[in-house]
């Protein structure tokens, strides 16, 4: 007599049966615990725009300000420094920012300058590098130094993989980051206060 | 079956009694025998053999000491860092327990690496330890993941900004990867959260699927048995008595031999503990002696030294350099083609996945970044193929054609190279030098199926090679 015989198959019925709702329910309590792994309503409430006082920064100096748990740079810009932006158009690898990295450029940022057309000196952005999140280090003194090219213009980089971006915050081309840094909405309140994380449209 | 318990002498000595009871109720003396006491292993074995012991050892040492960390040490953002510093000036010994962990890490990894590099020499891995060998790269896995999750737990500039690096190699992958990232570190930077999980991680989740690998690779090992210098199987020439003419058993044999290499290796690991605990920022980076700030990158940040053979591969993968891998992949397939009987279907199969990749790593499509990932994960996953890679009619360099060694010494320097270059700063040449060796870690296990069964192998003897002394 073979095995299936044997079986009576109204009780195999039960055991499948008994089998998948043990698996939905060890699936859903599984659900449950790998959802805990998501930011807590707490993180996802933190995040409001920052405002900054910028009446201390002199053109050639940059200072850092924390949006998001993020760097957020303010950099005011010599006439030396935006000019290197001309030079730098056809060096990086995405002058016009049309691949953003987690957010688009605002629309009321000139391509080149990336900054406010009203102030176009002032550049804002997040100093994250686009390639694995390190915060890169400022290189504004132009010309050979190590790690950086023998026609440097001025700009970032990155010490994690040597990334490195111009003085509008674009990458250049052949480097291991993919994208510009972002530049995040921003409004000036005043001539020397800025409000990062919010601009005429609303809260970012 | 009735209860049947073995009857001892009235006068039996009552250790042997006590023994007697527990043997009949659980297999003590038996699972001894089976795993140590009464284990053949061949007589042959030399120094290499010693790091499988010392590896264990190096666990006990990181199990022990880390239970008495995890009594001082918080594990919160605004605590952790100076949690750390009050075990080491506040806490009686606290520094010595503290140096012993962080020095015990560097040191598994030497182990570790050194007990590989045996496997490498001897074909360890071959058949029929096929599951012995994947069970320790599981094992190398955890390691890798243990090391990771605790060098967050200190909260310092190269703990909180090498987390960030890695947690973010993940957002490369397309499509789920920033979210990916996300949920792995529990908010939209490294923070409180992704400290707190991690060091549920590295504190239980990680130790418990070790010390289960750990027992899983000494099964494997003492069902098969161990293989030798000679890489000849024992087994195949059993005496008399039932054991392999060329074995002995582990006690007392190997109880002493490797007592010796751990006096050995405890004056060394004390030596460092003691003098030199930082090793001149290869154990413990001094960035990492500043507190970790979310707003400032260390101008020079480095992976600890175990990690960097394979970052250095993340490294040289730039946009450049996607060119030589899909050449690379065109050639592989093109051999695969040209010289293998697999069958069509496969070998079309094996066409039309390298037309996707080369298609991806076109400029305009899959970013460099993404195929960094790629290749860092495929540096260390491809060590996991190495027993049906390897088809060299003989397991043991030792009779391999001379050729092979250098092969093996091309490998090894570049191995070391890619780790040198990866606590380097980036510099141009130190890129194409990582591109170059990236090209030779991959092409020694891809052309493995080749190389490994070209050239005149030497007889392998009978017997193990064996003097006295």
């Amino acid at each position: 007599m073979s095995i299936e015989k044997q079986v009576d198959s109204g009780r195999r019925g039960l055991l499948v049966a008994t089998c998948a709702a043990g698996g939905v329910a060890g699936l859903a309590t599984a659900g449950a615990l790998v959802s805990t792994f998501q930011p807590s309503e707490r993180a996802k409430a933190a995040g409001a725009p920052v405002e900054v006082d910028i009446s201390a920064l002199k053109p050639g100096e940059m200072q850092t300000t924390e949006w998001r748990g993020k760097p957020v740079w303010i950099l005011k810009r010599t006439q030396e420094m935006m000019d290197s932006l001309k030079k730098t158009e056809d060096k990086v690898a995405d002058p016009k920012s049309e691949k953003p990295y987690t957010m688009a450029m605002p629309e009321y940022c000139d391509k080149q300058t990336r900054s406010r057309k009203e102030h176009s000196d002032i550049l804002v952005t997040v100093g994250i590098c686009s390639h694995l999140g390190c915060s890169p280090s400022s290189k504004f003194q132009s010309g050979a130094q190590p790690s950086l090219p023998d026609d440097w213009n001025g700009g970032f980089l990155c010490p994690c993989h040597g990334s490195t971006f111009d003085l509008a915050g674009r990458v250049y081309k052949n480097k291991p980051a993919p994208q510009n840094l972002d530049v995040p909405p921003h409004m000036f309140l005043s001539e020397t206060k800025i409000i990062i994380g919010k601009d005429e449209k609303g809260e970012a | 079956m009735a209860f049947v318990e073995k009857k001892l002498p009235a006068d039996a000595p009552v250790v042997d009694k006590a023994l007697n009871w527990v043997d009949s109720r659980f297999p003590l003396t038996k699972l001894w025998n089976d795993q140590w006491g009464k284990y053949y292993a061949p007589k042959n074995f030399n120094f290499w053999y010693i790091f499988g012991s010392l590896a264990m050892l190096v666990l006990v040492i990181q199990i022990v000491t880390g239970i008495f960390l995890v009594m001082h040490y918080k594990p919160d953002a605004n605590l952790a860092f100076a949690s750390v510093e009050y075990i080491m000036r506040d806490v009686p010994w606290g520094w010595l327990v503290r140096y012993m962990h962080s020095t015990g890490a560097s040191a598994f990894f030497i182990v570790v690496y050194l007990h590989m590099t045996r496997a490498f020499l001897y074909g360890s891995y071959r058949k029929p330890r096929e599951l012995i060998w994947l069970f320790g790269f599981a094992i190398f896995l955890c390691l890798m993941a243990e090391a990771f999750f605790g060098y967050l737990l200190p909260w310092g500039q190269m703990s909180y900004w090498g987390a960030q690096v890695i947690v973010n190699l993940f957002g490369a992958i397309p499509f789920i990867g920033p979210d990916l990232s996300l949920w792995i570190r529990g908010d939209y930077v490294v923070s409180d959260a992704t400290l707190n999980r991690f060091f549920s991680f590295h504190v239980i989740a990680i130790p418990l699927v070790l010390l289960g690998l750990v027992a899983a690779h000494l099964i494997a090992l003492h069902e098969v048995g161990s293989n030798n210098p000679d890489g000849i199987e024992i087994k195949d020439n059993i005496g008399p008595d039932g054991h392999p003419v060329d074995g002995v058993p582990s006690h007392p044999y190997y109880t002493f031999h490797d007592i010796f290499g751990v006096t050995v290796f405890l004056t060394i690991f004390s030596a460092v503990v003691f003098f030199a605990p930082e090793m001149g920022g290869y154990f413990l980076e001094y960035n990492n002696f500043i507190p970790a700030d979310s707003l400032k990158t260390p101008s020079h940040i480095a992976p600890t030294w175990y990690f960097t053979p394979f970052y250095s591969i993340l490294r040289a993968t730039t946009s450049e350099f996607l060119f030589v891998v899909q050449a690379g992949v065109v050639a592989y397939v093109a051999l695969i083609w040209l010289t293998t009987k697999l069958p069509q279907l496969l070998k079309i199969a094996i066409a039309a996945i390298a037309l996707v990749a080369i298609a991806g790593m076109m400029p305009g499509a899959l970013d460099a970044k993404f195929w960094g990932v790629v290749l860092f994960g495929g540096s260390v996953m491809i060590l996991a193929l190495l027993p049906w890679l390897d088809v060299s009619p003989v397991k043991s360099i030792r009779y391999r054609p001379d050729w092979h060694k250098y092969v093996y010494i091309v490998f090894g320097i570049a191995f070391v190279a890619l780790g040198y270059l990866g606590v380097q700063a980036p510099s141009p040449i130190g890129e194409r030098v990582s591109q170059v060796c990236a090209v030779i870690y991959f092409g020694f296990f891809m052309l493995m199926p080749w190389w490994s069964a070209m050239g005149t192998f030497k007889p392998v003897p009978k017997r193990v090679t064996f003097a006295a002394h």
